[in-house]
């Protein structure tokens, strides 16, 4: 583990029905984390833990030794991607971004300011009077990660919001996602079922197999010497 | 609106200043006091004589009244109470909260009314009301009604005075025959309102051949609408009464003038205003006599069952009604 | 989740408490009062005949609602929106109004006997119990419409192109879209139905024929009026509100939410079948909006002739009553807005109950039992108004708390997680998410709310003061003093006041949704 943890899954264990999920690791600042399993397996019950969706049966999330249970998910140190419905759709562009700014949308010239920045950022400069229906999926996903960038969260948690894209935008994507995450210096878990994701990614990978999110190993080592069950995911023999 | 709140935003803090002014509460239903009722012309009449401020307060129709009185018990801040009926004196009289007015005065009821509670202020009789061009000969009885494929419009008794007081009519003219006549006349009864209003207006949307209403209601179409069309069916068995009156309160703390407002009922400037206000006969007949229209259908007798013996009778002759009229 | 104090957390359950209170405090009172509850056999009589007709009332409206709700969300057709506007009309009309315009169609003299006289054929007569279905029916079809249409416009475009990219046929369409639409929206408007249908008193009166068709609230008329046995009275109110929570438990467990997930607020219909589909459909509409225009229309030529000459209390009486309207439509929205918005977030059979319950008290027992429980402390007149507007808030919240309540849900599973992850809070959330996506329905429920609080009566005459008569008051007034015509007009007034009213918000609130 590099320098001081301050994501902590400590003993952590989420019940959703019959569903159990335990997990008890830690990460550090500006990590980059693919989290990956088989469907079904909770991958999104933990990135929905963390950003306090789902309160814990036992265990805590604690962010630079702070426990954030009980503690809102607009209050989190976290930004969250879901898979889809990342926009609200009566809303502008613009509006949608400056949510991550100030949620009663009273900006500031110099907010202003920003907006149009992280709109250019990512390449969106000039649609910001669209509305989310107007755009495509490509785009609606840049208008996310620009929220994101504005929001400047130390943790970001993206829930599989690329699964719809093709290859090359999804590239386009994830290194939009490392510029984000460096230009905010923010812990990144991803979701994803690609491995080819979570190398691009970099950093570790976190597998999840019997309901337990095991300790993350670095991505490259994990993948030269796939445990069984990852083999297994992975559909290799 | 606005006018009104704000004279009565100053009225509340005007009054600790007049409040020698004494404040005489009656309670009646709401047609007197409404706009086209006696209210406003009795309040006229009696505050010019008074020095009081007369306030009526409405409480729905006759029986409302009445049930007004026993939810407010001896706490009621009325004084007087306007407008119970013949059917209701004794229930009235049984709670104990009336004061005996200790009056003997001479009114022009075709029958002997007197009683130590309650003085009659109108009266009316209760008749089927017909279109004389639609219905040229009507029935003359209960029987030829219920013999006849007529249709009308009757009121509940359970909720409304007029359709009680046919209840009692029945029972009064026939006796131990009314369940028979009921039985006859179930087919004839179109529908049975709630209230005096919808069935007249049933019977004037043309719903109905007749309508239990008073032998005065054409006298209303004659004056106001000049439509001599309308008539009130005279039946041989006589017809039966309705006489509204008033009572003091024992609780009132303004005695004195409660008795003045009985003895102003009885007379010009209160009598002369229910003819065309009430559409009944006033208790004493003003100097002006009558309007036309009022003498056009006078029945040869009149039913009334004293009060104790309509009280008694009610139930059972509502059972007998509902037991005729349950297809 | 989210279990810490917020302010709509602490609202919701503090409204929901105040309207059972609102429920069962008269109700004690009354009881109390009477010394116990008690029931007569006769009683049960009421207690069943009131239960079938609001039963049936309630089934036919909301069945007969969905073909002409399905028609008009998949046909477009000049006049279509001017159909859907006068669908708020019926349900506005004050019952005696209401029945008149009826018989203007279905009476002895009306429309359809003279034409089968003409025809040789023997008349057919409204009264009785079909008559009270009928009546009901008119009075409730245009609200289930309108509901049910909300529905069928809800459905999200991304799952109709799913199904037009599947090639679903009509049928497939309605068991995987519409079925599943009906199944969360139709059981709560048919309990609404069936709940006001239970307490309905002068239509059920008037038509219903007869001493058989005794309801619960003429008994209970009875028991206060003629024989002040408040016992007997508290009982029948207990029963009829138990009858009403009955109903709300088995539409609570009847509906299920349909799921469908969030669009992207594109514009696509239904795809419109073609054939003998379509004119089943032309057909369906034209029949609706026949017996819905018919009555309304005689309604319209009673009252012409007397306008002219519209007795002076008519206007300020309007005034009071639009002022109460505005007033208690105002405080009705905000509190169905905070009820539903909860019941969305977490469902609770409380809130439930006292979205539904006010509906099911009886108006003369809710009168008596707040005028037993005021009127040691204050002058009921002196309290005509405030009580009146809250009488209006607690019968109008439910129909109101119906109509937001998936929209409600449907946003907080679409975008609750996202406006939480943002800290989309308070008013904000009020202004950027809930009003925007919830502006269509708040504007029809307002508007209803509105039309509503115009029509009340039963309830405050009570605490009726000398000059405060508002216009069903006086309307009832000129009935009682013979002027027919004058109060037809009155009448006309009326319904034309509570229709504007109901019309300004409810196309604010599509404009503001569109």
């Amino acid at each position: 583990m590099r320098g001081a943890a301050v994501l902590e899954l400590d003993h952590l264990e989420l019940v959703q029905g019959p569903f159990r999920l335990t997990a008890h690791w830690s990460a550090g600042p500006g990590e980059r984390i693919a989290v990956m399993g088989p469907s079904g397996s909770g991958k999104s019950t933990l990135l929905s833990a963390i950003a306090g969706f789902l309160p814990p049966q036992s265990g805590a999330v604690r962010w630079q030794g702070r426990d954030l249970v009980g503690l809102p998910p607009g209050e989190r140190p976290v930004t969250i991607l879901f898979q889809d419905q990342n926009l609200f759709p009566h809303l502008t562009i613009a509006q949608n971004l400056a949510l991550g700014l100030r949620p009663d949308l009273r900006l500031s010239p110099d907010d202003r300011a920003r907006l149009e920045q992280a709109l250019a950022r990512v390449g969106l400069a000039g649609l910001g009077a669209r509305r989310p229906a107007q755009l495509s999926g490509g785009q609606a996903s840049r208008a996310a990660l620009a929220r994101a960038l504005l929001r400047a969260r130390p943790i970001l948690l993206l829930d599989e919001p690329f699964a719809a894209l093709g290859p090359a935008l999804r590239q386009e994507m994830l290194d939009l996602v490392d510029q984000v995450a460096r230009e905010t210096g923010a812990l990144v878990l991803l979701v994803t079922h690609d491995p080819g994701d979570a190398l691009a990614l970099g950093g570790r990978t976190a597998f999840i197999a019997e309901g337990v999110v095991q300790v993350p190993v670095p991505t490259t080592t994990l993948m030269a010497d796939p445990p069984p069950a990852l083999r297994d995911y992975l559909g290799r023999k | 609106m606005q006018k009104q709140l704000l004279a009565a935003g100053l009225l509340t803090i005007a009054l600790p200043a007049m409040a020698e002014t004494p404040v005489l509460t009656v309670l009646t239903y709401d047609s007197f006091t409404s706009e086209w009722g006696p209210g406003p012309a009795v309040e006229k009449a009696f505050e010019a004589t008074c020095a009081c401020d007369l306030q009526f307060v409405p409480a729905g129709d006759g029986a409302a009244l009445l049930a007004r009185i026993q939810l407010e018990g001896a706490a009621s801040d009325a004084d007087v109470v306007l407008g119970l009926d013949t059917s209701l004196i004794s229930a009235a009289a049984d709670t104990q909260l009336f004061a005996p007015h200790g009056k003997n005065p001479t009114t022009n009821l075709p029958v002997a009314f007197a009683d130590p509670l309650f003085l009659p202020f109108d009266w009316g009789w209760f008749a089927f009301v017909h279109d004389k061009t639609r219905l040229p000969e009507p029935p003359t009885s209960f029987e030829s009604l219920a013999a006849s494929d007529l249709k009308i419009v009757i009121q509940d008794p359970r909720s409304s005075t007029p359709g009680l007081g046919l209840l009692l009519w029945v029972k009064a003219a026939q006796g131990d025959r009314a369940a028979e006549i009921w039985k006859g006349l179930a087919d004839n009864i179109v529908t049975v309102t709630p209230g005096w209003s919808e069935a007249y207006g049933l019977f004037l949307e043309g719903e109905a051949d007749m309508v239990l209403s008073y032998t005065t209601s054409p006298a209303y179409h004659l004056i106001a609408e000049s439509d001599d069309t309308k008539a009130a069916a005279l039946f041989d068995e006589g017809h039966y009464m309705q006489i509204e009156v008033a009572g003091k309160l024992a609780a009132t703390d303004q005695p004195e003038l409660a008795d003045r407002f009985l003895d102003f009922m009885l007379t010009e400037g209160f009598q002369a205003a229910i003819p065309q206000t009430n559409w009944m006969y006033p208790a004493v007949t003003p100097a002006a006599g009558l309007p036309e229209g009022f003498d056009a259908f006078r029945p040869a007798k009149s039913l009334l069952l004293p009060p104790e013996e309509a009280q008694a009778a009610r139930d059972a002759a509502l059972a007998e009604w509902q037991a005729a009229l349950a297809r | 989740m989210a279990s810490r104090a917020r302010p709509l957390s602490l609202a919701a359950p503090a409204l929901a408490a105040l309207l059972l209170a609102l429920v069962a405090a008269p109700l004690a009172a009354v009881a109390w009062r009477g010394a116990g509850l008690s029931l007569g056999p006769a009683d049960w009589a009421a207690v069943r005949f009131s239960a079938t007709q609001a039963l049936l009332s309630a089934v036919f409206s909301t069945l007969l609602a969905i073909p002409v709700a399905r028609a008009l969300a998949r046909r477009s057709f000049p006049g279509r929106g001017l159909l859907i506007t006068l669908m708020g009309a019926p349900f506005l009309l004050p019952a005696v109004v209401a029945v008149l315009g009826l018989l203007a169609v279905f009476g002895r003299s009306g429309l359809i006997n003279g034409a089968l006289t003409a025809l040789g054929l023997p008349p057919v007569s409204i009264f009785g119990l079909h008559g009270v279905v009928i009546a009901h029916v008119f009075l409730n079809l245009p609200l289930a419409t309108r509901m049910i249409l909300q529905g069928w416009l809800a459905l999200p475009a991304e799952r109709i192109r799913l199904a037009q990219s599947l090639g679903f046929t009509p049928r497939e369409t309605f068991r995987h879209l519409e079925w599943p639409m009906l199944r969360e929206v139709a059981p709560g408007i048919a309990l609404v139905i069936l709940v006001i249908c239970l307490t309905s008193f002068a239509v059920v009166l008037t038509l219903g024929g007869g001493p058989s068709a005794t309801t619960i609230e003429l008994a209970i008329y009875q028991a206060v009026r003629f024989e002040f046995d408040l016992s007997r009275a508290a009982g029948l109110a207990g029963v009829q509100v138990a009858l009403g929570a009955a109903a709300a438990l088995a539409a609570w467990t009847m509906a299920r939410p349909a799921g469908f997930g969030a669009g992207l607020d594109r514009k696509l219909a239904l795809t419109a079948p073609g054939g003998w589909r379509r004119g089943l459909d032309g057909l369906v509409l034209l029949l609706a909006a026949a017996f819905l225009a018919m009555p309304l229309w005689a309604v319209v030529l009673r009252g012409l002739p007397g306008l002219a000459e519209l007795p002076a209390p008519v206007l300020p009486a309007a005034g009071r009553s639009v002022l109460v309207a505005l007033v208690s439509a105002s405080l009705t929205t905000v509190a169905a807005l905070v009820l539903a918005l909860a019941a969305a977030r977490r469902p609770s059979p409380t809130i439930e109950a006292a979205a539904t319950l006010p509906l099911a008290t009886s108006g003369l027992v809710l009168g008596t039992g707040l005028f037993l429980l005021l009127r040691p402390f204050v002058s009921p007149m002196s309290l005509a108004l405030p009580v009146t507007v809250l009488v209006n808030m607690a019968l109008s919240l439910p129909y109101l708390y119906r109509i937001l309540l998936p929209e409600a849900r449907a946003l907080q599973a679409d975008y609750g997680r996202l406006a939480d992850s943002l800290a989309l809070r308070g008013l904000a959330r009020l202004r950027w998410l809930v009003l925007p996506r919830l502006a269509r329905p708040l504007g029809f429920g307002a508007g209803i709310a509105a039309a509503l609080s115009m029509g009340d009566l039963g309830v405050i005459a009570l605490f009726a003061g000398e000059r405060q008569a508002t216009l069903p008051l006086v309307v009832q007034q000129l009935t009682g003093a013979y002027r027919i015509e004058a109060a037809a007009s009155a009448s006309l007034v009326l319904v034309a006041l509570s229709f504007a009213l109901f019309w300004a918000c409810d196309a604010g609130g599509r404009r503001a949704g569109a």
